[in-house]
């Protein structure tokens, strides 16, 4: 079953209206119009950031969050092309196409919440760079990121514009840009993690580490196989397509692997740092921590087993607790292990939800998009 | 074809590109800076201090700040923290009776909070594109406005919550004290030390600050002694005043790696909003993580190599392997 002759990346056709695209546009044309309130009234019109909470969703979720969920592609792409498993050639255009809608609108996403975001530019002017910042780093890579994973993408615009020959020439340059894209992902992922170093005694003892970098890069790669699991399930559920077991089942191994390695190192390290009592406080952190925690341990528990991980359900259901966990421990990091001091509280404003939901609803919409008029999923041998 | 053989040079780069990380982390090990030898600061004895808030009006003045207003009637400026406008604000710490000056139980205190001015500050460390400096002989720690993304790490990283921005504009900037840096040419200090009529909040370098403060730890609390006022060793406008009832602790002495803003209290500093920092500065750590993985850029190109050398064997072009999916 598994062999080298896939079938080839084939647009998936059909109808570009129904209910989903159209509430996804709904939700965009509401995101438009609270971004034109943001850049006339400033960032305390919508949003309830504060001095206490200088980061909120937007950071957090849009782009923190958002982009170790899209790590889909990084992730895939490292195991066929660096590992050399070309049994998941099928998995790395849909993990791409994800990847990217991801980071481009994390990067958007950046640019809504930047005060003064007309000077965005100095941080690639040398003049103004401060490449001790973990910010520093961080904005470069994925910015860099953003643009080389549109390059490993464009074969299938290319493709279906017809335009063979260039295609053929970006394909012999490809291996650099496929090197890039898991150099630059591993930077900014771990970097993403350092950004909490700075913030010192501010950041509860259970999520401040030396070894941020290496957690925040285990768990943006477990993310991004628990991200190929849930959107190949989903996508398979939604265009009615045979569900790709024989794929999904060894990833579900690789990804179980990955996890496993987390979670000895975010467990000793809180032992070794002599943060573990902290944990069996009476308090939101501690709570937080074994939520995470168990959304951590339960996949290993649900995919123990071959048979086990051959069951669709467990492995969407697997995936989408790794994205929970992944997701908890940004979150917890950022915003709810935070404590600058009395008198400060955040939830996010509606305005600033309906942001983070119209950039989700971008994302979805593209997906459809792209996947049903550009070749990115297999052709089905025999559709029913 | 040669699936597991390619593994393994895959898992052999990776770990290469680990153990480097690892060899070269003794190597650049950045340490807790110190403060520059002429750096410049404020003593603040928070004993002196009679919470007459004329500091907090000159510092609004000299910096054009427009007033905020916390009361019903918006007669005047009466700001709870500070903020974006608000660079400077005395707080009050209040106990119980309230009666004894200075004192943890039953009693009050005053404490300025404005920037300490750090020997490794965080908010320089966090700023990606160098907004946020510190100056190399004064030791003031600036902000350009002409610079500044809005990024509000600096807000994020600082320990004692000093810069902060202005959410209500479009056009916010971040706004902190800068020990009145513009001020200097014309023979001024920081204005708040220049109006503070006890000599609570004292103008200085900082080295001698620290000696001054140290003087009036070893003095017996009660007897009188030689306060200064506005500048140490500026024009004497001192007088003799009481010794407080110190605790024997100058806040920002060794408080990571040090501050150039000292402060003395009668009261435990954490009790007057001062966080209990160790003498290692967050953005020493901050800046070795960087420095171990990213310096001279040579473990990313290591990595990128490796990763290059791999990805070219096992990435066939289109015409090589007949494999019709291109990337």
């Amino acid at each position: 079953m598994a062999n080298h002759q896939h079938a080839a990346p084939a647009p998936v056709g059909g109808s570009l209206v129904n209910a989903t695209t159209l509430v996804c546009g709904v939700l965009i044309a509401v995101m438009l119009a609270v971004l034109v309130v943001r850049f006339v009234f400033g960032l305390g019109s919508v949003t309830n950031l504060n001095d206490g909470y200088p980061w909120g969703i937007w950071v957090v979720f849009d782009v923190v969050i958002g982009s170790a969920l899209a790590c889909g592609g990084f992730s895939v792409a490292m195991l066929v092309y660096i590992f050399n498993r070309g049994e998941y050639h099928p998995l790395v255009r849909p993990a791409l196409l994800g990847s990217l809608f991801g980071y481009t609108l994390a990067g958007a996403g950046v640019l809504f919440d930047l005060g003064r975001w007309w000077n965005f530019w100095h941080i690639f002017a040398p003049g103004y760079a401060n490449p001790s910042s973990v910010m520093f780093e961080v904005a470069v890579c994925i910015s860099l990121y953003i643009a080389v994973m549109w390059i490993e993408f464009s074969p299938a615009f290319l493709e279906k514009l017809g335009l063979t020959e260039a295609k053929q020439k970006l394909s012999k340059m490809m291996f650099a840009f496929i090197a890039l894209g898991t150099v630059l992902p591993m930077m900014h992922q771990s970097s993403l993690g350092t950004l909490l170093v700075v913030m010192g005694t501010q950041i509860h003892p259970l999520w401040q580490t030396p070894l941020q970098p290496l957690l925040y890069l285990l768990t943006a790669v477990t993310m991004g196989y628990a991200v190929v699991l849930f959107e190949s399930c989903l996508t398979s559920t939604a265009y009615r397509r045979k569900i790709e077991l024989h794929l999904l089942t060894p990833l579900a191994k690789v990804m179980l692997g990955f996890l496993a390695a987390y979670l000895v190192v975010r467990l000793g390290d809180v032992v070794v740092r002599g943060a573990l009592p902290r944990a069996f406080a009476v308090s939101l952190e501690a709570l937080m921590f074994w939520l995470e925690t168990a959304c951590f341990v339960a996949p290993l528990v649900l995919l123990r087993s071959e048979a086990l991980r051959r069951n669709p359900a467990k492995l969407f259901l697997a995936g989408v607790l790794l994205m929970l966990g992944g997701s908890l421990l940004r979150v917890n990091g950022f915003l709810i292990g935070y404590e600058t001091g009395d008198g400060f509280n955040y939830f996010p404003a509606l305005p600033e939800l309906l942001v983070t939901f119209g950039i989700f609803a971008i994302e979805v919409l593209g997906y459809i998009v792209i996947t049903r008029r550009f070749p990115v999923l297999p052709r089905e041998a025999a559709t029913h | 074809m040669s699936t597991r053989r390619d593994f393994l040079k895959g898992v052999l780069a990776s770990g290469a590109a680990v153990t480097a990380g690892a060899v070269s982390d003794a190597a650049v090990a950045r340490e807790t800076k110190k403060r520059p030898p002429d750096a410049l600061g404020l003593l603040y004895d928070s004993t002196l201090c009679v919470g007459c808030k004329a500091c907090v009006a000159a510092c609004k003045q000299v910096n054009h700040n427009p007033a905020e207003f916390s009361t019903l009637d918006h007669l005047w400026d009466t700001p709870l923290d500070t903020s974006g406008y608000t660079f400077n604000i005395i707080k009050m710490y209040r106990n119980g009776t309230m009666t004894v000056k200075d004192q943890e139980k039953d009693g009050y205190a005053f404490m300025k909070i404005s920037c300490m001015h750090c020997a490794d500050p965080s908010c320089v460390s966090a700023c990606p594109v160098s907004a946020m400096t510190k100056d190399p002989v004064t030791g003031v720690v600036g902000y350009d406005a002409d610079k500044c993304i809005g990024c509000r790490y600096c807000v994020a990283a600082c320990p004692f919550g000093i810069p902060k921005f202005q959410y209500d504009s479009p056009t916010g900037k971040i706004g902190k004290c800068e020990l009145c840096r513009e001020r200097y040419k014309d023979g001024h200090y920081s204005a708040c030390a220049e109006v503070c009529p006890t000599g609570a909040t004292l103008f200085g370098k900082s080295s001698d600050l620290l000696a001054e403060a140290k003087r009036r730890l070893a003095l017996k609390p009660g007897s009188l002694t030689k306060v200064p006022r506005g500048k140490l060793g500026g024009a004497d406008q001192s007088y003799e005043g009481q010794v407080g009832k110190y605790l024997q602790h100058v806040y920002g002495e060794k408080e990571y790696g040090g501050t150039q803003v000292l402060k003395l209290s009668g009261v435990p500093f954490e009790k007057l909003g001062l966080p209990n920092l160790p003498e290692d500065a967050a953005a020493a750590m901050s800046e070795t993580i960087q420095h171990t993985l990213y310096g001279n850029l040579i473990m990313p190109f290591a990595v990128l190599g490796a990763m290059t050398y791999v990805a070219k064997r096992n990435v066939k072009p289109d015409d090589a392997s007949g494999d019709k999916e291109g990337n």
